[in-house]
């Protein structure tokens, strides 16, 4: 029977159903986890002995840019991404290339192989969002989403501006189906705008040219729209002056503003029996904590300002947040953050891109190398991992690279290690510059995750993050049959032998996806059905035709027809839409 | 010292990708397995004995073995590329990419080479005699990290984007150049004897660039700091006057590179 599985003698890690490394058996049937198997089931059944071996949810990333427009950019703008990094056709896989920016059957290959079956796509401008489909649909083994970029758009600056709420809410909700997005993007908000102008904004009460909001009117308007809309996930911020030594003020500052917005999602799904509640009650998602962390004042003065926003965070619960860690060696920065890009281009002279997306965002590129031997670069590879160990609740922290901006999702097995072992940390303090230990406090950082946290910063917080706990980041009964099998015995983990870490969550003994075996021992061995996830949010129709009524007046601004605008379902691999009663 | 002769025989209509012929992978390699090795050509793999009469054995290592190309093979590319040691000569003129991202050892081509020669290079001695195209010492597509180390020598003359993305080792060429000699480099030495055309040293940052002949234009963004007679680095003297430029100023970089020009053949400078 297809989708049937039994995973037996496994020690387990589902924190959201309160299991911590049990020896137990998962039973999936028809690609939902089941409390048992019959025993005709179980004799057509494949199952798969995983005594010795550690059994989680399959992997989630909430945040990682592996679709659309300025990921395209980063693959035509570096072919020496490309030519040492490739892999070969097999006869159910696709051949593909790219190091930091892999092409799209690649990069779903890569995934699978490290145990992933959900990831998000961090980034969507509406007017690429066509695009970002196209190649979510072609990305192999993976359930997909992408956030939409909405902190510099010009219809919700406007109606902020005025006041207007109901059509702010209306467009949003409008915008989320025309795009077939998921969630709330928000990127140096009222900063973008500026760009337009060659300029950015400094501080959250600076007001912005011609529309006049500030950073603190978007931050403050986009969470409480959120959560009177219902989202299923907080508002996604990327907070204003990333990457500036000293941003860490502002960022601390920024995650002040949601704190009086209570969380409200209301998300009509059928939920998996888990221990723990699964929605979330968090007002914002700050997102890659690490480039938001820069302390000091210039170049010379850097140090680490994680600390400022980890206390923060400590003694604060609506504050949830993903750490962008920087593994060292080749990465490609893009982001929707079209003045940061060019301050890097500045600051290294590399090739760069720069685009505005008309009316609604902007978006840079520029290829990067962390290096050992660089002193800021070694301050952000121990900033990286400050973020996730001195955040005392593994629940408020979720673990990335911001792939491909601090390296590629294909370093994370190398996080896990520094993570989990302090000697693989010193041992990588001895190689690279002395700022590391010098401007950051992780050297004097005892910490080692156990596999436990490490399943909640890996899958189960990411998915409880963005509202996908009903399904997935857990093994509890009624949720999706995505299991990784690593071949890491916990009874006999020695973390000091931080290489057999590596080796193990590198690739997965087995990644299970809707109960079948997907990869194995990093070989493709089935192309699974993937689902393309969006939120569908029911607003009052009067409500919308005011809202379309202004949107079709402006759409003079567009270079595309109305018409043309929205994504229609067939770039989807099967849609599925989370349906979300709205309160207005 | 072990020498293995190839004569080329035929069959190249299509171009050959010839990155197994290096000393290190001819080690310890009788003539009959030499000729058992395979190369691309188009979309086929074929043995090197379709295209070469293989004659010697290689020697037990790398250093002991000298790879003797006996006639021209402009169509065969890549020879020597990766090597560590030991030695190829190659009787005539060669392909693309030879000595690409050599390591050591020696390769001297006594006719001309073709595109790419020595890109990426780290180290050992790269010896054209003849005249090579473009991207020599250079950057591949795409990538600004160009030669590290070791050293090229031309007798004659190369074209375009000599040394690009350049951060160490030398380039001496006896001709003259074209194009952005020179773009981008961060580190090492560029002397060209004859002229260049136009976009000397574009966007260098560092290193050092000698033209001895006339750059018919020259690159905005560079300030005159000095007068030096005779100058030398190392085992390599460039005899005469010389105006030293630093820059180039034209990038948010601010770059420190050197670049001097011959007095004699600039006087408009």
């Amino acid at each position: 029977m297809a989708g049937t599985i039994a995973i037996k003698n496994g020690y387990v890690y589902d924190p959201l159903n309160e299991v911590n490394g049990e020896k137990m058996d998962i039973f999936i049937r028809n690609g939902k986890v089941v409390t048992e198997l019959t025993a005709s089931e179980l004799k057509d059944a494949k199952e798969i002995d995983a005594s010795g071996k550690t059994v989680m949810p399959g992997g989630v990333d909430s945040h990682s840019h592996v679709a659309g427009a300025k990921v395209n950019g980063g693959r035509m703008m570096r072919p020496e991404d490309h030519y040492k990094f490739y892999q070969k056709k097999t006869p159910i896989a696709h051949s593909g290339c790219g190091y930091s920016v892999p092409s799209v059957y690649l990069g779903g290959y890569e995934y699978s192989k490290m145990g992933y079956t959900t990831v998000f796509e961090a980034a969507v401008p509406p007017m690429e969002a066509r695009h970002t489909h196209e190649e979510m649909r072609s990305t192999p083994m993976l359930d997909m989403g992408g956030y939409l970029v909405l902190g510099n758009n010009w219809f919700l600056m406007r109606y902020l501006k005025e006041g207007d709420i109901e059509k702010a809410a209306a467009y949003i909700a409008w915008m989320m189906k025309t795009h077939k997005t998921y969630g709330i993007k928000c990127v140096n908000p009222a900063g973008v705008e500026n760009w337009g102008w060659g300029e950015n904004v400094g501080a959250l009460d600076q007001a912005n040219i011609h529309f006049e909001v500030t950073p603190e009117d978007i931050i403050k308007g986009l969470t409480e729209l959120n959560e009177m809309l219902g989202f299923p996930m907080p508002v996604h911020l990327h907070a204003n002056n990333l990457g500036h030594p000293g941003c860490w003020e502002i960022t601390r500052d920024s995650l002040k503003i949601p704190k009086p917005v209570k969380a409200r999602p209301n998300t009509n799904v059928e939920w998996a029996e888990t221990k723990m509640k699964p929605q979330r009650h968090e007002s914002v998602y700050l997102t890659h904590c690490q480039f938001n962390a820069f302390g000091g004042t210039s170049w010379r003065d850097f140090e680490s300002g994680v600390k400022g926003i980890t206390d923060y965070v400590n003694s604060h619960d609506h504050v949830v947040m993903d750490s962008g860690c920087v593994p060292f060696g080749d990465a490609t920065v893009m982001t929707g953050d079209g003045p940061a890009i060019h301050d890097l281009y500045v600051l290294t002279g590399h090739k760069w891109s720069n685009t505005d997306v008309e009316c609604e965002c902007g978006s840079g590129v520029l290829p990067f190398t962390y290096l050992k031997s660089n002193p800021v670069h070694s301050v952000q590879w121990a900033m990286g991992l400050e973020t996730l160990l001195y955040v005392k609740d593994a629940w408020k922290s979720i673990m990335t690279t911001d792939s491909p901006n601090g390296g590629p999702f294909i370093k994370y097995p190398q996080v896990i290690a520094w993570l989990m072992s302090n000697k693989a940390r010193q041992d990588t303090f001895a190689e690279c510059h002395k700022w590391a230990q010098d401007r950051s406090g992780l050297a004097a950082e005892t910490r080692e995750m156990d596999l436990n946290e490490i399943a909640i910063v890996t899958r189960a917080n990411a998915a409880r993050t963005i509202g996908l706990a009903h399904s997935k980041g857990t093994l509890a009964v009624g949720a999706d049959g995505d299991v990784a099998i690593y071949d890491l015995d916990p009874k006999a983990l020695e973390v000091s032998d931080y290489e057999s870490i590596i080796r193990a969550f590198e690739n997965a003994a087995y990644t299970v996806k809707g109960g079948e075996v997907v990869s194995q021992k990093g070989e493709i061995v089935a192309i699974p059905e993937k689902k393309t996830y969006y939120s569908d949010i029911a607003i009052s129709a009067e409500d919308e035709k005011n809202m379309l009524n202004d949107v079709k007046d402006w759409f003079k601004y567009y270079t595309i027809g109305f018409n043309n605008y929205p994504t229609p379902d067939k770039y989807l691999a099967n849609p599925t839409p989370i349906k979300i009663d709205a309160e207005v | 010292m072990a020498e293995v002769t190839l004569k080329p025989t035929g069959n190249f209509d299509l171009t050959v990708e010839a990155e197994t012929i290096t000393p290190d992978n001819f080690a310890g390699k009788t003539a009959e397995e030499i000729g058992k090795i395979l190369v691309w050509q188009g979309p086929e793999e074929y043995p090197l004995a379709n295209y070469f009469d293989v004659k010697g054995d290689g020697g037990s290592s790398a250093e002991d073995t000298t790879i003797v190309v006996d006639g021209d093979v402009p169509r065969v590319k890549r020879i020597g590329e990766g090597m560590t040691a030991g030695k190829i000569l190659i009787k005539g003129s060669t392909g693309m990419h030879v000595g690409a991202e050599m390591a050591g050892g020696e390769i001297v081509v006594e006719g001309d080479a073709g595109s790419w020669a020595g890109m990426e290079m780290k180290g050992g001695l790269l010896h054209i005699k003849g005249n090579t195209h473009d991207h020599l010492g250079s950057a591949y597509r795409g990538s600004w990290n160009g030669m590290t180390g070791g050293r090229i020598v031309v007798g004659g003359d190369a074209i375009n984007q000599v040394g690009g993305g350049m951060s160490g080792g030398e380039i001496i060429i006896e001709g003259n150049v074209k194009h952005f000699c020179g773009i981008r480099i961060n580190g090492g030495l560029i002397v060209v004897k004859g002229n260049a055309h136009r976009t000397v040293g574009a966007e260098m940052t560092g290193g050092t660039i000698v033209v001895g002949g006339n750059i018919e234009r020259f690159t905005p963004g560079f300030e005159l700091e000095d007068v030096e007679a005779d100058i030398k680095f190392e085992d390599i003297a460039c005899t005469g006057e010389y105006k030293k430029f630093t820059g180039d100023y034209a990038i948010p970089q601010k770059g420190k590179g050197t670049l001097y020009v011959s007095c004699a053949n600039n006087e408009c400078l």
